[in-house]
């Protein structure tokens, strides 16, 4: 009797091992711990994506890491051994891919991360073979800091940024260029996203008088230095990165966070592009499939990453299919050649020109600088 | 550094510390009560100020069906004992605080219109939603585990943090909120701009430390609760009842956690997470006070404050090295001075 449910389970192990026509997706995102804001827009997106490309059914396995470097690595390494996937999209947070590379490698299996540093598609390192990206890198980003902040005459910066990985990014890639252009940082301060007071920074800053601050933080804790600047009636101008490009941030910033400049992916302004920009159709595809299923105003660029990578993959795996068959060692070394090879794919966020040094293909049209007008993102 | 910048940052530090004082106060109760190391104690904290936050914006916060949710489990518990030993008085009571309770509560909030009531009647209401949760959890996790060692329960105090940190993030969100102030009065005292809300915390902190005090010198409870702390063999052979007792102080522990919650929404932005790092500095000040004198744990707390607030200004990066390092010093000096006595358990 007891046979029974074990006869029946490996029918069914039997089945879906066998059913290698389908193309599986691992995907491991961070919908829960502190980069859980990023995380679950992007596992929101899964839910929208094609589950057809070329013909072939696409099976998306997604896994949650909580934000945790191990459980990303347990999680990669289920995909390639236990399911066998094709190709891997994730983690959302630069130390989980970082920690995914090997895996990824080691297994010759094809991945897409959705975290910001340019170490992760950092292509000296012979493992990056095997890894592309989808979100712009942080000296993209900081060179569109740098080039508002010369435009509007700005000297002297004061610097406060998270006291992690996302923070110290930061610093390393602005500093180098503000250097190079001749803009001085006067100060340099670290905080903690869960921290309940930053006077102590803002004090510092303060002290030494800069033009400008630049807020390196993402998400709503990206509000506290801010406001508390605000209150202790800084009247420079106010700078914050790409990573608070959400609705929650201009929720809980309010009136305080008026006139901030950030750069953004071109998706958070979609439909302030004009109709020539050809990210436009693609930005407002994924917009509005976005906001009719999770409500008006909950778009944010996280997610926009998730469709990026799958949108490359819609144009990747029909070449891949001409020589291989999914589920086989040759298909996923055929998909990671045809990501390579992408050319001209317009995504939610640039457009994408990979090349064998350059698995993230963005060039300036991946980013534009937006202003908080009335609670809401302004093209500058 | 000059005056007015030291002045600012001992301001922030006594605002901070303040609270640190209320959650170490919360902590020290607990332990000397229950021998139970309360880390979900900062939970309360998020609890409180999200629960608030979400009355504001009007929407119904997940903390009611948490109430409602905890309050049948501890239903189904009291029947099946009540069945098994026929004492329905009891069950009555339990079924009036644990099923009719949560059941008004529902129905006030989902019928009327949390936006709309004015800031005092949300406050009692957050109060009212999350105060009930604390004697909840110890019916339905610590009760049956009373005599058990103190290692023991500390190991379940990390399961029930992390269950209600998950629950936290599934009622509230990854994104943080605030809440509005209580008052948007700006002083300047001495060149130093003191603003209203500041002055809400640290007066409601001590007004809270008083009414502490009161409860245990002056009332019956709290002598009771005093005795439990002494000795609880001492203290169940003159009837006082241990269960109660252990109720009672989570019920203390959790008013303390939320109202600090409350408190400090409108100063900064609480996160379903933020509790966890507010009550890990009201531990340091705990102790400071070796978990067992109040005025020590209190004085911890604030120092642990002001210490936060200097190091932020001169070396940000290593704030929380600083404040944790100051544990070992402590723990260092306490060894040498005091005589440890091998509790029985």
């Amino acid at each position: 009797m007891k046979l029974k449910p074990v006869a029946a389970g490996l029918i069914a192990a039997f089945a879906v091992s066998f059913a290698y026509a389908d193309i599986n997706v691992g995907v491991t995102v961070s919908a829960t711990g502190p980069a859980a804001s990023l995380g679950i827009p992007e596992k929101n997106t899964f839910a929208l994506m094609p589950t057809t490309i070329a013909g072939q059914k696409i099976n998306y396995i997604i896994l949650d890491d909580a934000s945790d470097t191990t459980s990303a690595v347990k999680n990669i390494r289920k995909f390639v051994t236990e399911d066998k996937v094709d190709v891997v999209v994730g983690s959302t947070i630069t130390p989980n891919s970082l920690a995914m590379i090997d895996v990824a490698a080691e297994a010759e299996t094809p991945m897409i991360s959705m975290a910001a540093s340019s170490r992760i598609v950092d292509t000296s390192n012979p493992k990056v073979k095997w890894v592309f990206k989808t979100p712009q890198n942080d000296v993209q980003m900081s060179s569109a800091i740098v080039e508002s902040m010369l435009a509007n005459k700005v000297q002297t910066v004061g610097f406060i940024g998270f006291a992690d990985a996302y923070g110290e990014g930061w610093y390393n890639e602005f500093s180098k260029i503000a250097e190079a252009r001749n803009l001085k940082i006067v100060a340099s301060e670290r905080y903690n996203r869960g921290d309940t007071s930053v006077t102590g920074q803002v004090l510092k800053i303060m002290a030494a008088r800069p033009d400008a601050v630049l807020v390196a933080g993402a998400g709503t804790p990206a509000a506290l230095p801010q406001k508390t600047l605000k209150e202790r009636g800084y009247s420079g101008l106010y700078y914050q990165t790409h990573g608070v490009a959400n609705k929650d941030f201009i929720r809980v910033c309010g009136a305080d966070c008026e006139g901030t400049l950030l750069p953004a992916g071109p998706v958070l302004v979609a439909a302030q592009l004009p109709d020539s920009n050809p990210i436009k159709k693609v930005a407002m595809d994924y917009t509005n499939k976005y906001e009719a299923t999770y409500g008006k105003g909950t778009t944010s660029t996280f997610g926009a990453h998730a469709a990026d990578a799958v949108n490359l993959l819609a144009h990747a795996i029909p070449v891949a299919l001409k020589t291989a068959k999914p589920g086989t060692k040759e298909f996923r070394a055929a998909l990671r050649d045809a990501i390579e090879g992408l050319k001209d794919v317009t995504n939610a966020h640039g457009i994408v020109n990979m090349s064998p040094t350059d698995h993230l293909g963005f060039d300036q049209r991946s980013r534009v600088m937006v202003k908080i007008e009335s609670g809401a993102w302004k093209l500058q | 550094m000059d005056l007015q910048i030291a002045l600012l940052l001992g301001q922030d530090g006594i605002v901070n510390g303040a609270i640190y004082a209320l959650l170490a106060l919360a902590l020290v109760l607990v332990f000397a009560v229950t021998r139970i190391i309360f880390i979900p104690q900062g939970e309360f904290v998020a609890f409180g100020a999200l629960t608030l936050a979400s009355f504001q914006v009007g929407r119904v916060p997940g903390t009611l069906w948490l109430l409602v949710g905890l309050g049948v489990l501890v239903a189904v518990v009291e029947i099946g004992i009540a069945t098994r030993n026929g004492t329905l008085r009891r069950l009555v009571s339990a079924l009036t605080w644990n099923v009719a309770y949560p059941a008004v509560a529902a129905i006030i909030i989902l019928l009327g219109e949390p936006g709309t009531w004015p800031l005092v009647v949300q406050v009692a209401a957050a109060l009212a939603l999350v105060v009930p949760l604390g004697p909840m959890v110890y019916r339905l996790v610590y009760q049956p585990l009373q005599s058990a060692s103190v290692l023991v329960l500390l190991i379940v105090s990390v399961a029930v943090h992390l269950a209600l940190v998950g629950l936290g993030l599934l009622f509230f969100g990854a994104e943080g909120s605030r809440t509005t102030p209580f008052s948007d009065a700006r002083l300047d005292v001495g060149g130093v701009v003191v603003t209203g809300q500041a002055l809400w915390v640290v007066g409601a902190s001590a007004v809270l430390i008083v009414v502490l005090y009161v409860f245990f010198e002056r009332s019956l409870w709290g002598k009771a609760l005093r005795a439990t702390a002494i000795n609880r063999t001492g203290a169940r052979l003159m009837g006082i009842s241990t269960t109660q007792a252990g109720k009672l102080s989570f019920a203390l522990a959790a008013a303390i956690g939320a109202a600090s919650g409350i408190l400090i929404a409108p100063i900064t932005t609480v996160y379903y997470d933020t509790g966890f790092m507010i009550g890990l500095k009201g531990f340091v000040g705990a102790i400071v006070g070796g978990l067992a004198s109040y005025p020590v744990a209190a004085g911890g707390a604030v120092l642990v404050g002001l210490l936060e607030s200097y190091s932020s200004f001169w070396a940000s990066a290593f704030k929380e090295v600083i404040v944790f390092t100051v544990i070992i010093p402590v723990l260092v000096w306490r060894s040498l001075t005091t005589r440890h006595v091998e509790e029985e358990e």
